[in-house]
């Protein structure tokens, strides 16, 4: 392990079980996470992208121990947190933090602003200095609202502002890592610049690591340092921003890319679409070998038995695929890993 | 406000409406003066944040606000027939037949307790006298157009047995029944992830260019509309800042909201810049639209304007060629800013 890593994850999986009839026998899993390797290193952006149903949102909540793995490790700063009990992983929170998606059903309506960002400072039995509610005032100007808001209740804000009141919360500790679950997703598109600039601010002042979830490709292109592909539980694709965007290798990459429609009127005629056909498969029984190969363009006879290795393919560049794109200029000789 | 065009009757017209809804705490001004035409086979996209009043003007349109909530004055012109106030029934007449929508949530548009089929058929029933077998074999067909697999055999699901993007794509055969003239679609793929998207976005292209209906695509998604319009309007606090060519929009906006929603969006086909430019503070409560330039405490160019931003409404005019802006900024002052300040940070 390298020790700039603050989080470590491998082979991480979670496998929901489905259970039918009297007894509740178990019948199958939904393969929700299934075998996931990669790390976080210290003060970086790391952004996991996919459809709806890859897992990304599972994969959070494992990275912050609200669920429990079924399978693989997940090790903080070196110290494995994955079946740590709720007791023994409550000193852990103070590092790791969680930023929801949706501002409305994450802040409790009955609790004031105060109570609410407060809550962290009584969980964990911390006495700020200089008393909890002139530290929750501090948070509030932080993230830029009006410290005199403190007796208010959520619903006398907007979206923004309260996922702003959810991100105070998250800080109050000054965690090391947080994990943001589609934190602009549900904002106005003027309101996502002010958050999506807020976390910057943030991460530059406390030296924040983040873990973003989230499928707006231009938003993750915006914050992130690296980005992780992810398509049924699995990562495609892992690499530096720049490489991920100007030379993605595996094709589900490069069909989300060409996807995303761009506002500039003059693009929409000349730009090379690839269409996938149909829907995401069921991950209660994906499909075998390559899990994409059911709508990969590029699909032979190997992606249907034989499941490609998430490989080095570049210097920090990984990608699970048997005909990988953008190599021609590697160093690396992809055949190895066709072969 | 007279497409640019002119010659050909537009399909629907829309002129001066207000919508108001009186509430306990003061009337929410949803819709302001809001004037826009769309002509067959052309597409219009209103752009804006939420509560900006673009779907409260399509549901009007539509004829679905319930009677009694909604004070609607104005005309909306469907082929020349006003339909403010025109009987409920008369008006549902024409809804599913001349004009149809697709809404953001399949899930919640779609009877839960019905198949997908027999709710195809029952709209097409509505309009056409013909038996359940011929209207079912029609259902089939338009299951089939929208692209689902193995049509004749989905027919008979329920709408939870759908995927996101199959429930809107049967949400879309639905509208489609009765070969409707203008069709109305509000954030229809806002739900459904980027590889969906694009294949509802292609589909609704292809059926307009098959129909030669009148579409109008509501969203907050600029790239959206880049694909999809002809014309674009954007709208701010239930009145229209902007509307022009899609074109001239990206290329010359004039507006300085226009400008904030350019600066607020990542792009992929641009270089990455280091930060984001947001519009500074929160659309404004519809009971309370400030005086003036309702956009006046969010622009940073209102200044420039002296105490006029705040006491005069800005009027909604041409600035030439079909560009319509409601700014009290000049001519000069707006091309100084958009050229020295503004794109240079895009």
């Amino acid at each position: 392990m390298d020790r700039d890593d603050l989080l470590v994850a491998e082979d991480l999986q979670m496998h929901f079980p489905i259970r039918r009839g009297l007894l509740r026998r178990k019948v199958g899993a939904v393969q929700a996470v299934d075998g996931l390797t990669f790390s976080v290193k210290r003060g970086e952006t790391l952004s996991i992208v996919g459809e709806s149903g890859c897992g990304k949102t599972t994969t959070g909540r494992l990275l912050t121990r609200l669920l429990e793995p079924t399978g693989g490790k997940v090790t903080l700063e070196g110290r494995d947190i994955t079946h740590l009990s709720m007791s023994d992983m409550r000193p852990m929170r103070r590092d790791i933090q969680m930023i929801f998606q949706d501002p409305y059903s994450s802040l409790n309506p009955r609790h004031t602003v105060g109570t609410i960002v407060g809550a962290p400072y009584r969980l964990q039995k911390v006495d700020p200095p200089g008393g909890v509610k002139k530290a929750v005032q501090e948070l509030l100007e932080l993230v830029g609202l009006n410290p005199e808001h403190y007796n208010r209740y959520p619903h006398e804000f907007s979206g923004g502002q309260r996922q702003r009141i959810g991100i105070a919360r998250t800080l109050a500790l000054r965690p090391k890592l947080i994990v943001a679950d589609e934190p602009v997703s549900a904002l106005d598109v003027s309101i996502q610049a002010q958050v999506v600039n807020l976390l910057e601010d943030l991460q530059n002042e406390f030296d924040l690591t983040y873990v973003m979830i989230a499928h707006d490709l231009s938003v993750v292109r915006h914050v992130s340092d690296r980005v992780a592909v992810m398509y049924l539980g699995q990562i495609m694709e892992i690499a530096d921003r720049t490489a991920l965007y100007e030379r993605p290798m595996h094709p589900y990459t490069v069909a989300l890319l060409s996807a995303v429609p761009i506002p500039d009127t003059n693009r929409k005629n000349n730009r090379e679409r690839i269409r996938l056909q149909g829907d995401v498969p069921s991950p209660i029984n994906p499909p075998s070998g390559c899990r994409f190969h059911t709508r990969c363009w590029k699909a032979q006879e190997i992606c249907k038995t034989v499941q490609p290795p998430l490989a080095e393919l570049a210097p920090g560049h990984r990608a699970a695929c048997h005909f990988p794109e953008n190599t021609d200029k590697l160093t690396i000789d992809p055949t190895g890993v066709a072969s | 406000m007279s497409s640019s065009t002119g010659a050909q009757n537009p399909f629907l017209e829309v002129r001066n409406l207000r919508v108001h809804f009186p509430t306990d705490d003061g009337v929410v001004k949803s819709v302001d003066d809001l004037s826009f035409s769309v002509e067959r086979g052309k597409t219009l996209g209103i752009v804006g944040e939420s509560g900006s009043g673009k779907s409260v003007t399509s549901l009007s349109v539509m004829g679905l606000h319930k009677r009694g909530t909604a004070d609607i004055t104005g005309e909306i012109l469907l082929d020349g027939q006003d339909l403010v106030g025109l009987d409920p029934d008369a008006v549902r007449r024409l809804r599913g037949k001349r004009m149809a929508m697709i809404f953001q949530d399949p899930l919640s548009a779609m009877h839960p307790f019905y198949s997908v089929g027999s709710q195809i058929v029952e709209a097409y029933r509505v309009h056409n006298k013909v038996t359940k077998q011929v209207a079912r074999k029609h259902a089939i067909d338009l299951l089939e157009r929208v692209g689902i697999p193995n049509p004749k055999s989905r027919v008979d699901d329920y709408p939870h047995q759908f995927s996101g993007g199959m429930r809107q794509r049967a949400m879309i055969a639905m509208a489609l029944s009765c070969d409707p003239e203008l069709l109305i679609a509000d954030e229809p793929t806002t739900a459904l992830d980027v590889t969906v998207q694009a294949q509802i976005l292609d589909l609704i292209r292809d059926l307009q260019a098959e129909f030669n209906s009148a579409v109008v695509i509501i969203t907050h998604d600029l790239g959206v509309v880049a694909e999809l319009a002809d014309d674009i309007m954007v709208m701010y606090a239930g009145r229209a800042v902007e509307y022009s060519t899609a074109e001239d929009i990206f290329t010359n906006p004039q507006h300085p909201y226009t400008w904030g929603l350019l600066g607020s969006m990542p792009r992929l086909d641009r270089e990455r810049t280091e930060r984001l430019q947001p519009i500074a503070g929160s659309p404004p409560s519809l009971i309370n639209v400030p005086q003036g330039c309702p956009f006046n405490p969010r622009c940073a160019y209102d200044a420039l304007n002296g105490d006029l931003s705040t006491t005069e409404r800005p009027e909604f005019r041409d600035v030439g060629g079909g560009h319509f802006i409601a700014c009290h900024l000049s001519g000069e002052e707006r091309t100084r800013i958009w050229e020295n300040e503004i794109r240079p940070k895009l």
